[in-house]
């Protein structure tokens, strides 16, 4: 069986950096950091009391009140960036078969706040259970999914990916191979996640996997710097739509690029702890160029999971030397999480549009906030430093990994005809 | 209007997001005020939680007005 050739042909993010693709493009170039004190909660008991929050998100703007209320926020976020990619993509009634085309999400949590909200409110009662009808349906994280199919009358395949961080890469995986398998023309995929609530941060903050740098929120995520000290918990989403190249070429959709091939893996080591060795990291790569059919001297960069945590880190840029031998010297590599934080289930969205975008405008986003080279990397790896780098770009890798040891890979490359 | 048939109306014009003027007494939470099941499971805990009583869900059913959700909130608030 042939397989079928995937390319992506819109793009929606809601990202700590700005409120659409471009405002998003704009600060991962001009290395702006997204992270500052949280507002969401009162943070003042907290070991760690900044995130990555959406700036001046206004459910308001994009949804009626009685709409909003029904939806957690990783819902609206998921809503407002399939919006963007769906108008981007100029996917209008006539041009696809609404049979054929899906929706596949990511979300690590789900509705967190709104899990945290009913909790709290049944311990306050008296043991009369009160739950909202909307509870579960707000909650649960394929509701996302759900709730864009229900917006647009997207009839195909239709579920939601759960692999903590790695979520949104399986997601657009998931999406890929079922557009490649012919099962479906055209799939609305990507992540969202709004776990910046007291649940959220409290739970991070307890697994120590949170920066703790409170005096400067801006400068806590720096990846793959000395003085790294957790990641720092982003929020929003992003929105990729993904589409069978001929059905794109005959509707003559614009093509940001194609995706080529993808990997996953498992740690099989530790429910937090990434394999010392980075050996699920490695086989994801090294699956994913399979996938993909191409030798690793074809990347040029590599978007890094690099969370900017004392052990995955190194775990990854170990991995990355061992895949691309020589070659790892030649290729960029960033943590766009050093502006954005980690969108956990979302960053994988996030991060792939990132990825592709570096490829249509020939230019590397930076790793920011490094002040102090840490011996554990070798210095011939190039992790693009606190500026962007000029570069053609014709094949880009993303990689994302996830606590319980889920490690997922991406490959896109330029259209070639 | 009561003080009861106050409440009421501002519950349903938060909940169901809808004007003033559309609360009328006849006005069905379904059929004209655009109310789905889940939506109207939600009213009634908000007038037992409002009003302090417990409607059972056998007089629950019976609730579709307006002025039908007033009226037994007149005869049964505490």
């Amino acid at each position: 069986m042939e397989l079928k050739r995937v390319v992506v042909t819109g793009l929606g993010a809601l990202t700590p950096l700005g409120s659409t693709v471009a405002e998003y493009w704009d600060g991962l170039t001009n290395g702006v950091s997204g992270a500052a004190p949280i507002t969401r909660f009162d943070a003042s008991k907290f070991k760690t009391q900044f995130a990555c929050e959406i700036k001046g998100y206004d459910p308001e703007k994009y949804f009626d009140r009685k709409e909003a209320r029904k939806m957690d926020l990783f819902t609206q976020f998921a809503l407002v960036v399939a919006e963007e990619a769906v108008q981007d993509a100029n996917l209008t009634e006539g041009n696809y078969d609404p049979d054929r085309v899906g929706v596949i999400w990511g979300s690590g949590i789900g509705g967190l706040r709104t899990f945290q909200e009913e909790c709290v409110n049944f311990a306050h009662g008296d043991g009369t259970p009160r739950f909202n009808p909307f509870f579960i349906p707000k909650m649960i994280a394929d509701i996302s999914a759900g709730q864009i199919s229900i917006k647009y009358g997207f009839r195909g395949p239709n579920f939601v990916t759960v692999s903590a961080c790695a979520s949104a890469t399986n997601a657009i995986l998931d999406a890929f191979n079922y557009i490649r398998l012919g099962i479906a023309d055209v799939i609305v995929s990507g992540g969202s996640e709004a776990a910046v609530t007291e649940a959220g941060i409290g739970g991070f903050n307890a697994l120590k996997a949170l920066s703790e740098r409170n005096d400067s929120p801006e400068t806590a995520s720096r990846p793959f710097d000395k003085d790294r000290d957790g990641f720092v918990l982003g929020e929003g989403a992003g929105a990729l739509i993904l589409e069978e190249y001929e059905h794109a070429k005959a509707r003559g959709a614009k093509i940001y690029a194609e995706i080529l091939g993808g990997g996953m893996s498992a740690d099989a080591y530790h429910i937090t702890a990434p394999h010392p060795e980075g050996l699920g990291a490695l086989n994801v790569m090294k699956n994913a160029l399979r996938d993909a059919h191409i030798k690793p001297e074809e990347v040029d960069y590599i978007n890094v999971h690099g969370t900017s945590t004392p052990l995955g880190d190194v775990s990854e840029a170990k991995a990355i030397e061992t895949v691309f031998g020589d070659h790892a010297y030649e290729l960029n590599i960033s943590s766009t999480k050093s502006m954005t934080g980690h969108l956990l289930g979302a960053a994988g969205a996030i991060e792939a549009i990132a990825s592709i975008l570096a490829i249509k405008n020939g230019v590397v986003p930076p790793t920011i906030n490094h002040f102090t080279d840490d011996e554990s990397f070798n210095p011939k790896l190039n992790f693009t430093f606190n500026k962007a780098q000029k570069r053609e770009v014709k094949v880009a890798l993303s990689n994302t990994f996830g606590f319980g040891g889920h490690n997922t890979s991406v490959i896109f490359r330029q259209l070639n005809d | 209007m009561s003080e009861i048939a106050e409440k009421v109306k501002a519950i349903i014009i938060d909940k169901l997001g809808v004007e003033e003027s559309e609360v009328t007494p006849e006005a069905s939470f379904t059929n004209d005020l655009g109310a789905d099941s889940l939506d109207t499971v939600e009213l009634i805990m908000e007038f037992e939680k409002e009003f302090n009583v417990s409607i059972p869900d056998d007089q629950a059913e019976n609730i579709a007005t307006v002025g039908q959700a007033v009226s037994y909130l007149e005869e049964h608030a505490k």
